[in-house]
């Protein structure tokens, strides 16, 4: 262990030991001035609009969900000093630039059709039906400008259109439903509800199915497996112990024909 | 933020073992697995075994029991309200099952129970989908695979990741039930990653012995989530209350669980909604920064439904571990704490040093993994330092493009990509910065097969509740784990509430006697529980907010 590590354990308090922190930020932060809403806060320049918002004393209850990309809570709309250009983010993943004035919306009231699914057909007249705004549409493009994760949005709803359900459920696969697109829309369409229902109607039928599922269902219905298991349930621990450690691993690079010596 | 000239250099190190390392996986050598004794001896580098981050729980059903300083002080605090001015005759609204949580487990519990005929209100703390089942990055397991896989060797690999200190009746139901939840996943439209003729694909997780993880690009949990929310919405009978945490439970005067207490965030109103079934499903606990780790968890994982269960009467078990991600990430701090998905590994991506060297076999369960990780910055000082005085280990992804082609980085981990290259860091060529960080809790309310807890007309289904995963989970085992018992827990709480739920008149009693037990055991505590949110005001900040009464809805 280095001498350095050594002391920063040492005077580490033991809540800490664990974590990775070797050094208390001594180093000065710069300071940079956002407006939230149109009022000033002097904020770390190299935190998010998240975090930085946080910083100056904002506790969320709405635009703040997974902090990590992915839910779509917490959808950005800014605009630089100086400049008319419109931007969007998510405060969760955009960094704080000085001068920027903010806004969140953390909810659009998009149009959400009501189906029942197990009954849909797998064919676009439904999705037509449901959602007749769709030709609404004139491909200003203006959503998949406004989109925060680079989602061919318009591409999508082109696509749909064309009856290629396949593709609008491909094209719109990192959708999180922040509802930016809907909010910009000309057209008023609820783009990502709609992708939503192309997505389900793929993978449910129209995309083919894993037969292997099936047999598995049933192997474990018919009760294939269940001396075994419950041999495992009622087993001493040594025992589990020793058919733990002598398991059959699968190699890493195996194909998908790949089957071990003793099936069970 | 793209890497600094210095971590540019350190890459360079990882960059001199890479051809060698790449071979190797080319030849099929992996690092050495360790034995269990080899395990047992690297997990003292796990914070589970810190005694100092822990102490023993001094009132309730689990009293004497040692749990994290964060679950104890939670554990040990007094109720959001009085319970004498709560006026329990004025029920605000009625219905046969209430469900605490809008994530995995709550709304397969809601799709079940509504299928079986029952009328559910679902109240959930933010929107409905905002939880750790969102978040989930790698997939979800399953013996699907019957000419090489079994629900046999899936229970062997998820006893051995918990330690054998699994609950067997648990853990046999979820992997029993776990095609079965695929194939229901296949049928509500859930976009498998495939084979052109519908086979799904699988890969490995850390400790399994079969590829049976299935996945849905990077972004399975997502996919499932989004999926069985647009289903709900379709149902009449499922109503949603959002910003709506409950903050007791409520039980009647034959001591059933009889509904909650819910809160609105907006208005600051409390509501009574009385139940003939309840189910907790209220998720985990990673924004307490256990033992002041950063997390990968939701903003709203503040383990309420620990408190509400506890309060109730229900013991909690195997509380005493957490389970610390290994890889998520130090670099650039505006991520940080962001899971990167066991499956870069799964892949072929190799753990480093600064020295560019493995010091682990990639695919050890999580908690060797991490501590190996732990022990490699903190006691052998070979950790990677980042600028902002943190240490980490490198995740070599460019590896996994060498190996399985140009293109598969951006095809197989499409959110990360962008994730990173938002930063200007393409991990196609450069590779990641890591540290292990606070995941998933692994204990819980303790529960039976049938997702019953010890309070009749309770129940619970999903992170709150322990025992399925022992003392660490596995990969793709949660995402399972929220499916599976969230349908249990549906409908069994449908059958309970049409059969079994005896009215009664309703009562906070127990909450009483909470307060009355904290200050028999001489707890003096303006703490206040469940959390609901996390706080991370700036301290400058926090010295300026003054207000010492609550007038109205002004905090």
């Amino acid at each position: 262990m280095s001498r350095k590590r050594e002391e920063t354990l040492k005077n580490s308090k033991p809540s800490e030991t664990m974590s990775n922190e070797i050094k208390a930020r001594s180093v000065p932060v710069k300071m940079i001035p956002i407006f939230v809403m149109g009022r000033r806060y002097e904020v770390p320049e190299t935190l998010t609009i998240m975090k930085a918002m946080e910083y100056a004393g904002f506790q969320f209850i709405r635009g703040c969900g997974c902090r990590g990309g992915i839910c779509g809570a917490c959808p950005t709309v800014y605009r630089k000093a100086g400049d008319y250009k419109l931007y969007t983010g998510l405060a969760c993943q955009t960094v704080v630039e000085p001068n920027m004035y903010l806004t969140q919306i953390p909810f659009y009231p998009a149009n959400r059709s009501v189906y029942n699914f197990a009954n849909l057909e797998p064919d676009h007249e439904e999705i037509f039906k449901l959602y007749p705004e769709l030709f609404r549409c004139v491909a200003c493009n203006a959503c998949t400008k406004v989109c925060p994760m680079d989602v061919e949005v318009m591409d999508m709803v082109s696509a749909l259109k064309q009856g290629n359900i396949t593709r609008a459920a491909d094209l719109s696969f990192s959708c999180i439903q922040c509802g930016l697109c809907a909010s910009r829309c000309m057209g008023e369409l609820p783009q990502y509800h709609i992708a939503q229902l192309a997505r389900r109607v793929y993978g449910s039928k129209i995309a083919p199915r894993a037969g292997h599922l099936n047999e598995a269902v049933e192997a474990i219905k018919e009760g294939k497996y269940e001396e075994y298991l419950r041999n495992l349930v009622n087993i001493g621990d040594e025992e589990l112990r020793k058919l733990y450690q002598e398991r059959e691993m699968e190699p890493e690079m195996a194909g998908e024909d790949w089957v071990p010596a003793k099936a069970k | 933020m793209p890497y600094p000239p210095e971590l540019k250099d350190l890459i360079k190190a990882v960059e001199k073992t890479r051809p060698e390392r790449v071979a190797r996986k080319k030849r099929g050598e992996e690092f050495p697995s360790m034995s269990l004794q080899e395990r047992e001896e690297i997990l003292r580098y796990h914070p589970d075994y810190r005694e100092e981050g822990r102490r023993a729980l001094a009132v309730g059903p689990n009293k004497g029991y040692r749990v994290a300083h964060e679950f104890a002080d939670i554990l040990e605090a007094r109720s959001r309200v009085d319970p004498d001015v709560v006026d329990l005759s004025a029920v605000d609204i009625e219905t046969d099952i209430l469900i605490i949580g809008g994530g995995g487990a709550g709304t397969a519990a809601a799709l079940l129970a509504d299928e079986h005929g029952a009328k559910v209100v679902m109240a959930t703390k933010l929107r409905h989908g905002d939880a750790n089942t969102m978040m989930a990055e790698g997939g979800i397991q399953a013996a699907t695979k019957i000419e090489k896989d079994s629900p046999y060797d899936h229970y062997l690999d998820a006893m051995g990741g918990g330690h054998f200190k699994c609950s067997p009746e648990l853990v046999y139901t979820l992997v029993t039930q776990a095609p079965d939840v695929i194939q229901w996943l296949e049928n509500l439209g859930v976009m498998f990653s495939k084979f052109p003729d519908g086979r799904l694909q699988s890969i490995h997780g850390g400790g399994t012995s079969r590829k049976r993880m299935h996945y849905c690009g990077d972004i399975t949990g997502t996919e499932i989530m989004r999926t069985i929310r647009d289903e709900a919405r379709n149902r009449e009978n499922i109503m949603v209350i959002e910003y709506a945490p409950a903050v007791e439970l409520i039980l009647n005067e034959h001591g059933h669980c009889a509904g909650a207490l819910l809160y609105n965030l907006e208005t600051e109103e409390y509501f009574i909604v009385k139940a003939r079934a309840t189910i907790l499903a209220a998720g985990g606990c990673g924004r307490l920064h256990v033992q002041g780790f950063m997390t990968t968890n939701h903003y709203g994982a503040t383990a309420d439904g620990l408190v509400l269960g506890y309060r109730a009467g229900v013991e909690v078990c195997l509380l005493h571990t957490v389970q610390y991600h290994p890889t998520g990430v130090v670099f650039p701090e505006q991520a940080e704490g962001i899971l990167i998905t066991e499956k870069f590994r799964g892949a072929g991506a190799n753990v480093l040093n600064i020295e560019g060297n493995q010091f682990i076999n990639e695919r050890e369960p999580r908690d060797v993994e991490s501590a190996a990780c732990i022990r490699e910055c903190l006691v052998r000082g070979l950790g990677v330092p980042t600028p902002t005085g943190r240490l980490g280990v490198w995740l070599d992804s460019p590896m996994i493009d060498i190996l399985s082609g140009e293109g598969t980085v951006t095809r197989e981990f499409p959110g990360k990509f962008i994730l990173f290259k938002r930063y200007g860091i393409d991990i196609s060529r450069e590779p990641m910065l890591v540290y292990p960080t606070l995941h998933y809790q692994n204990g819980g309310l303790k529960i039976n097969s049938a997702c019953e807890t010890s309070v009749p007309g309770l129940f619970a289904c999903g992170e709150v509740t322990g025992g399925i995963h022992g003392e660490n989970r596995l990969m793709g085992n949660s995402l399972l784990d929220v499916m599976v018992f969230g349908r249990i827990a549906g409908e069994n709480a449908a059958a309970y509430a049409k059969e079994s739920a005896r009215d009664g008149r309703l009562t906070l009693d127990h909450v009483t006697a909470y307060h009355e037990e904290l200050d028999s055991a001489g707890i003096k505590t303006g703490r206040v529980a469940p959390v609901l949110l996390p706080d991370y005001t700036d301290p400058q900040v926090r010295k300026r907010q003054l207000t010492s009464h609550y007038i109205g809805t002004l905090r």
